[in-house]
């Protein structure tokens, strides 16, 4: 299982990554959340994985409990993450409407 | 007294909520509450750091769980000082909001996330645990955010695109390191891990690579949050857009930030991981110094040579950090310090320039020091002190840190230090001769002439003061830095000021 979560991790940092290479706007902007995604879960995954282990309750002791700091941590880190995406699509959308066009470059080109 | 560094924190935070509740507030009332709480957190900051200055490391366990288990919040003297001139910063770039023209900061939302900034930025200093900085650091960069996009037009627009992508990847490298570290040590809290990673490291040779991984990881992102050379790219595409009081903010504290995670957890987590990241450091210390100075000469606009400075000011602390002697760490606290003042001074001083001469292009104004003398004066003291003009904050900071240098042998880097340094005096001439001193040049478009109000000078007068005073009197900042350096050379320290009062 850790081998599947590893692959899945490297697939979404690697499209992440080529999206983010787009010079489409919205393309650009999922391929970062992609990443910020593959970013949890590797945070995910320092935790260790666990199967069929139960939470901390009473009596849950004899086999172990699974890693629950690295959820915590995961859950922080998600929440981070929506207000990011909350605020590249909306940077993105006014981007759109501002200059008329989802090319990356005409922002990169454009110098006040 | 161990709940102070809590209540620093909460502060801004509850001064934020009652923000919140201001849909319908005037402007001058949101902005006077804006300042009450700047300058409330300042007056605790400035408590908390006596308190450290004259006692001891102060940790916060929160809900009393026992370290290393829980969150620490561990104010020392480093991070207590830090606190203290980002907090009187905040407060006087508040008091300027009130007269800021360019924008309405008395809009809802603009106060809110100017308290929050300083939220995060004191969140930053005072954690004592890796994963708790991240969030703090998330705190100040969506804070950033919105302010650089509030009321904006296109060029901030694209500006906060250039902005805010790489620090989002720095932040994803940040929470990845993170990940690494817990993965492999088991633990979050900065003094356990300084424990832990001695051991690791003589280890099995996965564990190995995942501590340096980790390190590269943190190195690259705090490099591209301070601005440093081959990551800075971002600083000046993005910062020249930004209106003059955020952008002084901006420029005093972000960067700093950066600076002061990459000094922290090198230091405390990795002084033996790599003798070769100390000579990466150097390298990347002198290209910041020159590639920095060469954007800022070339510029004609204040907010665009200001902004390069900030890169080439970088290399400098960066270079002090990376020597690691105590005389370097000690002038490399004092360089920064005085940096933060004189900075956001500057960027303050070129939003009055643009305001009073209708332009931030040098070109295109002129003839200010006829009529505006006493901004002239007050530019004078930052600007000159910025070159390292004797008698002024910079002399200090950099002399110390040239002397440290060549005790150490590094001719080299001190030679561009110096070169750097003579090239910075001439673009700091550069504004004053073009701004203040050439006669008005004919097609300028200035508003007529009108007084300077004392609520307008005022917190520029604070900033220039307190650098006068650290020129005049520089063992007023020599002292608590060279407590500064003992603390962050002997990381045994900080670790038993964590763990010690744990047990």
């Amino acid at each position: 299982m850790g081998i599947g979560f590893s692959i899945l991790i490297g697939v979404l940092f690697g499209v992440g990554f080529y999206l983010a290479l787009s010079r489409h706007l919205l393309r650009f902007v999922f391929g970062l959340l992609l990443m910020g995604q593959g970013a949890n879960l590797f945070v995910f995954m320092s935790g260790g994985l666990s199967r069929g282990l139960s939470p901390i309750i009473e009596g849950s002791s004899q086999r172990g409990v699974p890693e629950t700091l690295s959820q915590a941590l995961i859950l922080t880190a998600i929440v981070i993450g929506f207000a990011m995406t909350a605020f590249f699509v909306v940077l993105a959308r006014q981007c759109f409407l501002h200059f008329n066009s989802d090319d990356v470059a005409d922002l990169g080109r454009f110098d006040p | 007294m161990t709940s102070l560094p809590v209540f620093v924190l909460l502060t801004p935070l509850v001064f934020a909520a009652v923000l919140f509740c201001g849909h319908s507030w005037g402007r001058e009332r949101v902005l006077a509450i804006n300042a009450l709480g700047a300058s409330a957190v300042f007056g605790l900051a400035l408590f908390q750091w006596i308190q450290v200055w004259t006692g001891r490391t102060i940790v916060s366990t929160l809900a009393s769980w026992p370290l290393p288990y829980g969150i620490a919040l561990v104010a020392d003297l480093f991070s207590a000082s830090m606190v203290l001139v980002s907090t009187l910063v905040g407060f006087c770039v508040a008091l300027s909001l009130r007269h800021n023209q360019e924008f309405d900061p008395g809009r809802f939302g603009y106060a809110i996330a100017f308290q929050t900034l300083l939220t995060g930025v004191c969140g930053v200093f005072l954690s004592g645990d890796l994963f708790n900085m991240y969030v703090w650091f998330e705190v100040m960069v969506v804070s950033s955010f919105v302010l650089f996009v509030y009321e904006a037009g296109k060029a901030q627009l694209a500006g906060a695109m250039k902005y805010a992508v790489p620090n989002y990847l720095a932040s994803l490298l940040f929470l990845s390191a993170a990940g690494l570290l817990y993965g492999t040590l088991g633990t979050l809290n900065l003094a356990d891990l300084a424990n832990r990673i001695h051991e690791a490291l003589s280890g099995t040779p996965n564990h190995q690579v995942a501590i340096r991984s980790a390190f590269v990881f943190l190195i690259f992102a705090f490099c591209l949050k301070a601005g440093a050379f081959p990551l800075s790219f971002w600083l000046p595409a993005s910062y020249p857009v930004v209106s003059v009081p955020t952008l002084a903010l901006f420029a005093g504290l972000l960067t700093k930030v950066g600076l002061y995670a990459l000094v922290r957890t090198s230091t405390l987590l990795f002084p033996d991981v790599w003798p070769f990241s100390r000579t990466l450091l150097l390298i990347v210390a002198g290209l910041s110094m020159v590639t920095g100075i060469l954007g800022a000469i070339s510029q004609f606009e204040i907010r665009r040579i200001l902004s390069y400075h900030i890169i080439s000011q970088i290399g400098y602390m960066i270079l002090g950090f990376a020597l690691g002697t105590k005389a370097a760490l000690m002038a490399a606290v004092f360089y920064v310090i005085h940096h933060i003042l004189v900075k956001t001074n500057l960027f303050l001083i070129g939003g009055l320039i643009c305001q009073v001469g209708g332009t931030f292009d040098l070109k295109k104004t002129g003839g200010l020091a006829r009529h505006y003398p006493f901004l002239a004066a007050i530019f004078f003291i930052p600007a000159f002190s910025l070159a390292g003009f004797p008698l002024l904050s910079g002399f200090f900071a950099k002399f110390s840190l040239l002397k440290a240098g060549f005790d150490e042998g590094a001719y080299v880097l001190m030679g561009i230090a110096l070169g750097v340094s003579f090239l910075t005096l001439i673009s700091m001439l550069k504004i004053w001769i073009e701004a203040f001193w050439k006669p008005v040049p004919l097609k300028s478009n200035a508003p007529p002439f009108r007084a300077l109000s004392w609520g307008q000078l005022l917190p520029l007068l604070i900033m220039a003061g307190s650098t006068l005073a650290l020129g005049l009197w520089p063992q007023l900042l020599f002292g608590p830095a060279e407590r500064i350096a003992d603390e962050i050379r002997g990381r045994n320290v900080y670790v038993e000021a964590v763990l010690g009062e744990a047990r």
